[in-house]
């Protein structure tokens, strides 16, 4: 265990204790002591920054499953750093945030424990190289997520919000394990440094396209990209805090992380430059285009972020052109640099946007853009930050999103150039759709602009008196603005440290080795396309804004919910009642429809396999005499079973069935052993007494009276079960003859004695031999027990369920 | 169960009296037989069970609850920990899980006598089957709505 293990561990060791804190030390909100983690955790990790700007790389390893080539292997780099840090670093801000933003009254107990569970999960994702811890890790997230949103569970949007985010993730994650699984299947290996280093044998395999389709799915799912992105907005019942850290900064990136993680792998293919760009540059127009329609200011965030993640996503396609390239031309590797860049701008303006937004929920008690107006003289602290980070989201100087902005136009631009897939005339779309989607992006930041701080205040529109949030709770978005203007100024001092680590590992092929990018950040280019573009989007979407009062009646600035959620609900009332169909009609509620089940199978499952492999066999040698009072036995004991059916009242049956099982004990003493006979009788005993008690108390019921048809078939049914079973046993001793095998029962008979000291066989393979055997079938017959009793105990009311 | 028992039952009390102590002390014989003969942790628990039984059976009750103050659930968790503590204790040793281990030694009154670890293990055996065939018994029969 390292101290890298011990970093990824310490959030779930964390959460052990916040319970307690919550409980005992009520007095003291319980964020300021998970706040103190993710602070320290940040430190930690800014100390590593000059070893990883370096381009040294740290790596530790802990044996997890050997034998499954499974090991944690905690592994640092560029790409890590970049995600570790927005981890630590948004999420030590969040937890300041929302020590002001939860009152004390909230359940913080589990707040905070989905929290440490989430920002340890998420840490294990970015920081493992083993593909099925990442998997692990990665679902765990999904989990927390899933908690979070459903924090405030008393209301139906959020339980709903949180299966759909669950479900959506949750299967794209299934799908990922499937592509690592193959990527197993090629390589050997779920290191994911190794299989980098073997990169040639997964390109030439025929599992190449699905794996990679597989890991995508996954990747698209979490990174909620078009058409999987509908959970996201659903999502932002989560308390906002929450919706900050998880739905904005850092948990829908890991998609996008796994997507570069994964670049050295599948980059430079056709198919990955495609889906990758294409997905991408549709999300974004999508989500734009979405973020408009909404009222709810988080739901335009969220469909913004969608949108970010779709522009981010695209980047990262168009990027990995450079693995084709070979050596480093800037035209093909400049949009992974443009990726990394706004992966971390996004991170700070949206994260300061949706912290200014929960302020306003907070203290306005709504977030509809419909009733808000006006605030810009009511909460002037909040107007700043928001107008800051929404001048940086619609790609305004002097602030970092411009810069990023910017640098996407061109990176889109240069597409138009490229030599490689086939790119040709399509080339032009690329700058075309991005231009397009940067006008709603423009346009969506304007109406929540204007909406929210311009226009008249109505004090009527709000239940309670608006006034400015407490102090505490600006101080984490006012950190992430000044973070946005010193970005947007000083943009360099985020190229040596982590762009250029994260870039070497993104493209570890593209250089030479021992060389490193250089990247420089330059804020005026003079005037290019670019700043023409740019001037095209504000004009455009002043425009239009101005002349919003005429599209605003139109019916599809009216809808708001995304069209693509009819798949979704009707899958899911699909999925159900489909479900409950095949279960209805299986489930009759009879248990002879159930026994008739499983006979059927059991006998078709054997009669298969015997016929299939031919094996059946019937030989009389070796069969011992039969003694004369056998032949009084047996027909006793077959004329007793077939009585049973014929009996009418129930406790005579039970006593015939004692009555077989007397005779068994009997058949037993014939085959000399004692124990068992013994055993039979005492059970035989208790077992009547028991069907006794439990006739007294169930009620009287007509025996049920059968159809000739379900007679015959019963009949058949039990007559070749019982043929069967026959044929199996003297097929087993006839096979057993001709292999020569010696019965097991002579190592015993040996070895009791000589081993365990004792000359009954019987119990000493009971206790000795087979004494696991033993314990495990006590704790069966423990828990049947206590299932009886809860049954009987448990007296549920009509229309009640378990 | 409760409502059957009448006070006339003179027979079924006396034979109960009679035969309930002959069942225990056979099946506290049959557990130790184990070893060497018919018998066990197994059978004998079923017997002592059939012994309480057929107590509950003859009276009341409330009278047998007097007379027998276990509670049986408690008991089925102390079988089962009895036999895994058993198990456990060969590991303290270096042992796998469930190494039992025996010795002949010279006791006073009983001369020389096999002990072995098999037996606390299926001490733990009978107590859970004895407990589970009453508390399955003893819910069904009071039961009484």
């Amino acid at each position: 265990m390292s101290a890298l293990h011990w970093v990824i561990l310490s959030p779930f060791l964390f959460a052990l204790i916040i319970p307690f804190l919550f409980k005992y030390v009520s007095k003291i909100h319980t964020g300021w002591f998970v706040w103190l983690l993710p602070t320290a955790l940040f430190i930690y990790f800014m100390n590593w920054l000059p070893v990883i700007s370096s381009g040294q790389v740290v790596e530790t390893t802990i044996s997890w499953i050997p034998a499954l080539g499974i090991d944690f292997t905690a592994y640092l780099d560029g790409l890590s750093m970049l995600f570790v840090l927005l981890i630590t670093g948004i999420g030590s801000l969040v937890v300041l945030y929302s020590i002001f933003y939860l009152s004390k009254k909230e359940r913080l107990g589990n707040f905070y424990v989905y929290l440490m569970l989430f920002m340890g999960a998420m840490l294990g994702v970015v920081l493992s190289d083993n593909l099925i811890v990442l998997y692990v890790f990665w679902e765990v997230t999904s989990m927390a997520s899933a908690l979070l949103i459903s924090y405030w569970f008393h209301k139906d949007k959020s339980t709903k919000g949180a299966q759909k985010s669950m479900l959506i993730t949750v299967a794209g994650g299934l799908a990922m394990l499937g592509g690592f699984i193959l990527l197993y299947q090629m390589t050997g290996t779920f290191s994911i440094r190794t299989i980098i280093d073997n990169v040639d044998v997964v390109q030439a395999s025929p599992l190449f396209v699905p794996a990679m389709l597989l890991i995508l799915l996954g990747a698209f799912t979490k990174s909620a990209q078009f058409p999987f992105h509908i959970w996201l907005p659903d999502a932002m019942e989560a308390p906002t805090p929450v919706s900050a850290y998880l739905h904005s900064a850092t948990m829908v990136k890991a998609g996008i992380y796994l997507v570069a993680r994964m670049t050295p792998v599948f980059g430079g293919s056709n198919v990955w430059f495609w889906t990758l760009s294409i997905v991408g540059l549709v999300t974004l127009l999508w989500g734009s285009i979405s973020a408009v329609r909404q009222k709810d200011l988080k739901g335009i965030l969220a469909f913004s972020t969608v949108s970010q993640l779709g522009l981010i996503m695209s980047l990262l396609g168009v990027g990995s052109a450079a693995l084709t390239v070979g050596a480093d031309d800037p035209i093909y590797s400049q949009a992974i640099l443009v990726a990394i860049f706004h992966l971390f701008n996004h991170a700070t303006f949206k994260g300061a946007l949706f912290m200014a937004v929960g302020i306003i929920d907070h203290e306005t008690g709504t977030r509809d853009i419909r009733k808000l107006g006006g605030l810009m003289t009511v909460m002037p602290i909040t107007f700043t930050v928001s107008l800051i980070g929404l001048a940086s989201m619609a790609g305004l100087p002097p602030f970092n999103g411009f810069l990023s902005k910017e640098k996407f136009f061109s990176a889109m631009l240069n597409v138009r150039n490229f030599e490689a897939f086939d790119v040709g005339s399509l080339g032009f779309l690329f700058p075309l759709i991005a231009w397009i989607a940067s006008i709603f992006t423009f346009l969506y930041s304007l109406i929540m602009f204007f909406h929210t701080f311009r226009g008249k205040f109505e004090p009527s529109n709000y239940e309670r008196k608006v006034h400015e949030a407490p102090i505490g709770m600006l101080i984490s978005p006012i950190i992430l603005v000044v973070l946005v203007i010193v970005f947007g100024l000083f943009p360099n001092l985020l190229s040596y440290s982590i762009i250029e680590p994260a870039k070497q590992a993104i493209l570890p092929t593209v250089l030479p080795e021992g060389e490193q990018f250089v990247v420089n950040i330059k804020i005026w280019h003079g005037v290019n396309t670019e700043l023409l573009m740019t001037l095209g989007v504000v004009l455009i979407a002043s425009f239009l804004f101005y002349l919003m009062h005429r599209w605003a009646k139109l019916a599809i600035y009216n809808r708001e919910r995304d069209p693509f959620n009819w798949f979704y609900d009707n899958a899911l009332t699909g999925l159900t009642s489909g479900s409950q169909w095949i279960t209805r009609l299986q489930m009759t509620g009879l248990l002879r429809d159930y026994f008739a089940y499983i006979f059927t199978f059991m006998l078709l499952l054997v009669g298969y396999t015997f016929w299939r492999f031919d094996a059946f066999a019937i030989d009389t040698a070796n069969t011992s005499v039969i003694e004369p009072f056998m032949w009084i036995l047996i027909p006793l004991l077959i004329g007793a079973i077939v009585t049973i059916p014929f009996l009418n009242h129930r406790i005579t049956a039970v006593i015939v069935v004692g009555v077989i099982g007397f005779l068994l004990a009997l058949l037993l003493i014939v085959f000399r052993a004692p124990d068992l006979a013994l055993t039979k009788l005492l059970v035989e005993t208790v077992t009547l007494v028991i069907f006794m008690l439990a006739f007294y108390h169930l009620p009287e019921m007509r025996k049920e009276k059968f159809t000739p048809r379900l007679n015959v078939a019963n009949l058949l049914i039990s007559i070749g079960v019982g043929v069967m079973m026959t044929l199996v046993a003297l097929s087993s001793a006839a096979l057993g003859n001709e292999a020569g095998y010696e019965s097991i029962s002579d190592y015993f008979l040996e070895n009791a004695k000589e081993l365990a000291g004792g000359y009954n066989v019987v119990n000493v393979i009971l206790v000795d031999f087979r004494g696991l055997d033993t314990l495990l079938e006590v704790l069966v017959l423990a828990v049947a027990a206590l299932g009886i009793v809860t049954l009987i105990k448990l007296r549920l009311k009509g229309g009640e369920d378990v | 169960m409760k409502r059957h028992v009448r006070a006339s039952n003179l027979m079924l009390h006396s034979i109960t009296r009679v035969v309930t102590f002959v069942l225990l002390a056979f099946s506290i014989y049959l557990f130790f037989a184990g070893h060497n003969n018919p018998g066990g942790g197994f059978i004998g628990g079923l017997m002592t069970a059939s012994a309480l039984l057929l107590m509950y059976l003859g009276f009341d009750m409330k009278r047998i609850k007097k007379a027998l103050p276990f509670n049986f659930t408690t008991m089925i968790a102390v079988g089962l920990l009895v036999a895994l503590f058993t198990g456990v204790s060969s590991m303290l040793f270096g042992y796998p899980f469930l190494t039992q281990f025996f010795d002949y030694y010279d006791l006073p009154v009983l001369g020389t006598t096999e002990l072995s670890t098999a037996l606390p293990f299926d001490l733990g055996i009978y107590l859970v089957v004895v407990a589970i065939a009453l508390t399955i018994i003893l819910a069904i029969a009071e039961d009484d709505s």
